[in-house]
């Protein structure tokens, strides 16, 4: 399969590797030193890093900005977009200012509701959704065209992905929703933390019934836990996760001061699970203030070194 | 058995404390009462299923807005108690008694009628009703 | 019909001070349905003031009036003998009629006794809920009848976003999740595979978004 695009990523996808991505949150204030560092400590271990945007509603320095630190910095990243912020002369004008700094890879999000975040009093956006956001990106890069119609001036070339949750309810669209993701342009899927193996696999049998891993690649979401309290949060207070008890209880069962090591070991044991599960194509690694742990992480799942392309 | 209640109270008689509006309490502070005590059947002796607890929920919903507007919300005040309970029922009202003496009169004074209608009427909606006759 | 919730007199009393006279003006469309602005609310409301009136000391004048309708002229112009009587009008129609009386009655001072919520409909005595948000270019026929515009917080058209659990929005346990509704409806009719044809981006100049909008019916125009 040829590469579309310039991106890093796709053309190791494409070479048929297990990818591996990673993502970095923003800081809360103009210093950008502390992500550039995080970025820096997991150069060699990552294909690609997401920048998160205004993730959780919370405001933050823009992913855009960070993007562009880390490709000044020689780095890969992923810009995250949602369409709860931006209406579409602002997404358009986002997605060509991350083209003029050559940044390839985009991911398509509809964003938390701002009910969660630190101004839950904010209006929220909504011009397009998420779809319409990856059919945007796609008319841009493919066509050259704005959604108004009008021609672009050098299209911005990104490797489009979308995040897609297991988990989340109603159970029947599961399947039919990513289906849907597709075709409205993704490429590449990034997918919400799985604690729940036969969970994912149920869906992933579901998922080449219908061939959808041929047609994007997927890559299969962690998020290693740092206590059992964190577990059972995500168990019960996280929209759309799912924790099984035996989890929760694992986490539990050790003392406090080893938990995040058995976290850790459970994140390794999930992903070598998960490697075996036929039309995963690579991993992305959600450490949450954590970062530095992802080399490590990637190392003993027998992920390292990441490959080479051209 | 003859047993005596305060004289200041006057008994207003309703087909059921269902049929006790806000308005009709709230009219009673406008007119000069100093305290309003609905006493409604027991719960779930309704002859009407829910007339009390609807009762009960504008009791609330008046002594709130009694609170919030300098009145006072302890003027209004609501007990269910069986009709043939009449110790129980002096008993309630002595304690009201008690709890409206104390209070002190009504903010809004005796002295004053409901509004008149507007002083050149066009077609003026009639001036409120007599709440509740007894 | 138009759900309004009936405003703190805190909020209000600042208004009215130095009024000698305030007409509190009901109507008797949807805000009496929805029990916040009908000839009952009027009665509560300015007994209220009245109250409060008479603590302040003040000799006011509170009238009491309840119209067909704020939101047409024909029931405005019922007021015009009588409104001269009064400095101030608390309007407790929707915010549609607090504005057309005040538009009709340029030189009276006419303030909002409600907060305007939404178009909605009564799940049961004293539950409304929001169904429309009058957005200009109505899609429910590809929806099952259940509007995401309204009903998700997200007004996401293409489905559910990954946060919908157990039939509720992620915005919390008492909302419910408007694509969980439209995915069951699509399955009431036999059309779930409606579900993955892309729904395109909306034309949001029908809506708020387009500026102020006005329907014209040149037929039956006078
Ligand atoms: S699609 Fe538009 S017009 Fe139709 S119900 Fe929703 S908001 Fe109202
Ligand atoms: S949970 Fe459902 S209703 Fe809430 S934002 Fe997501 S899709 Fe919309």
């Amino acid at each position: 399969m040829n590469a579309k695009t310039p991106s890093r990523l796709e053309k190791i996808l494409r070479a048929g590797h297990l990818a591996v991505t990673s993502e970095c949150g923003p800081p809360r204030g103009s210093d950008i030193g502390h992500l550039a560092a995080k970025a820096e400590a997991i150069r060699r271990h990552v294909d690609a890093i997401n920048v998160t945007d205004n993730q959780t509603s919370v405001c933050r320095l823009c992913s855009l900005a960070a993007c562009i630190r880390l490709k000044l910095m020689g780095l890969e990243p992923v810009l995250q977009m949602v369409v709860r912020d931006r209406n579409r002369i602002a997404l358009q004008s986002d997605i060509l200012g991350a083209a003029s700094f050559d940044i390839h890879n985009i991911l398509c999000l509809s964003g938390d509701h701002q009910r969660f975040g630190d101004h839950a009093q904010g209006q929220n956006v909504f011009d397009l959704d998420s779809m319409q956001l990856l059919q945007t990106v796609r008319r841009m890069r493919d066509e050259g065209r704005f959604l108004g119609g009008d021609p672009i001036e050098r299209p911005p070339a990104m490797f489009v992905g979308a995040a897609a949750n297991p988990f989340a309810d109603p159970f029947e669209i599961r399947v039919p929703r990513l289906a849907k993701k597709i075709a409205a342009g993704a490429e590449f899927i990034q997918t919400q933390c799985i604690y729940n193996v036969e969970r994912f696999e149920r869906w992933m049998q579901g998922v080449r019934d219908r061939g959808l891993h041929e047609k994007a690649f997927i890559l299969a979401g962690v998020t290693p836990l740092k206590s059992a309290g964190m577990a059972r949060y995500m168990k019960n207070k996280v929209p759309g996760m799912d924790v099984p008890e035996e989890v929760v209880k694992r986490m539990a069962g050790v003392p406090k001061d080893r938990q995040a090591e058995e976290g850790i070991a459970i994140c390794i044991e999930t992903l070598q699970r998960l490697k075996e599960v036929p039309g995963v194509a690579g991993f992305h690694i959600m450490a949450i203030e954590w970062e530095e742990r992802v080399p490590e992480i990637v190392e003993r799942a027998g992920l390292a070194p990441r490959p080479a392309v051209a | 058995m003859r047993l005596g209640y305060p004289e200041s109270v006057k008994i207003i008689r309703v087909p059921c404390t269902g049929k006790v509006d806000a308005l009709h309490l709230l009219r009673c502070f406008e007119r000069g009462a100093d305290g309003v005590l609905v006493v409604g059947c027991r719960e779930g002796d309704c002859h009407y299923q829910s007339g009390n607890f609807r009762a009960r929920k504008r009791v609330g919903e008046v002594g709130a807005l009694l609170e919030r507007i300098g009145v006072g919300g302890g003027r209004v005040r609501m007990v269910n108690l069986s009709s043939s309970d009449a110790p129980l029922f002096v008993r309630a009202a002595r304690e009201f008694h008690e709890a409206v003496l104390a209070a002190g009169p009504n903010p809004v004074g005796r002295r004053r009628r409901p509004e008149p209608a507007p002083a050149r009427a066009g077609a003026p909606n009639p001036p409120p009703q007599e709440a509740i006759r007894p | 019909m138009i759900v309004a919730e009936r405003k703190p007199i805190e909020e209000i009393l600042p208004w009215l001070e130095g009024v000698r006279s305030v007409l509190v003006l009901g109507c008797n469309e949807c805000v009496t349905v929805c029990e916040a602005g009908g000839k009952k609310e009027v009665g509560l409301l300015a007994s209220a003031l009245r109250m409060v009136f008479a603590q302040q000391g003040r000799e006011v004048n509170v009238g009491e009036r309840t119209l067909e309708r704020q939101c047409d002229p024909e029931y405005l112009d019922e007021l015009r003998d009588s409104i001269d009587a009064y400095d101030a009008v608390v309007s407790l129609a929707c915010g549609v009629g607090i504005q057309f009386t005040a538009e009709r009655y340029p030189s009276k001072a006419v303030y909002p006794g409600v907060n305007t919520c939404f178009m909605g409909a009564a799940l049961e005595r004293g539950v409304w809920a929001e169904r429309c948000q009058g957005c200009g270019q109505c899609l429910l026929a590809l929806t099952g009848a259940v509007c995401p515009v309204a009903r998700c917080a997200k007004r996401l058209f293409n489905g559910p976003c990954g946060g919908s659990t157990a039939g509720k929005c992620e915005i919390g346990p008492d909302v419910e999740c408007a694509w969980q509704r439209i995915i069951d409806r699509l399955k009431a009719l036999g059309r779930l595979a409606d579900y993955e044809t892309l729904i395109p981006v909306k034309d949001w100049s029908k809506d708020r978004a387009g500026g102020p909008r006005k329907v014209v019916r040149e037929d039956v125009r006078s």
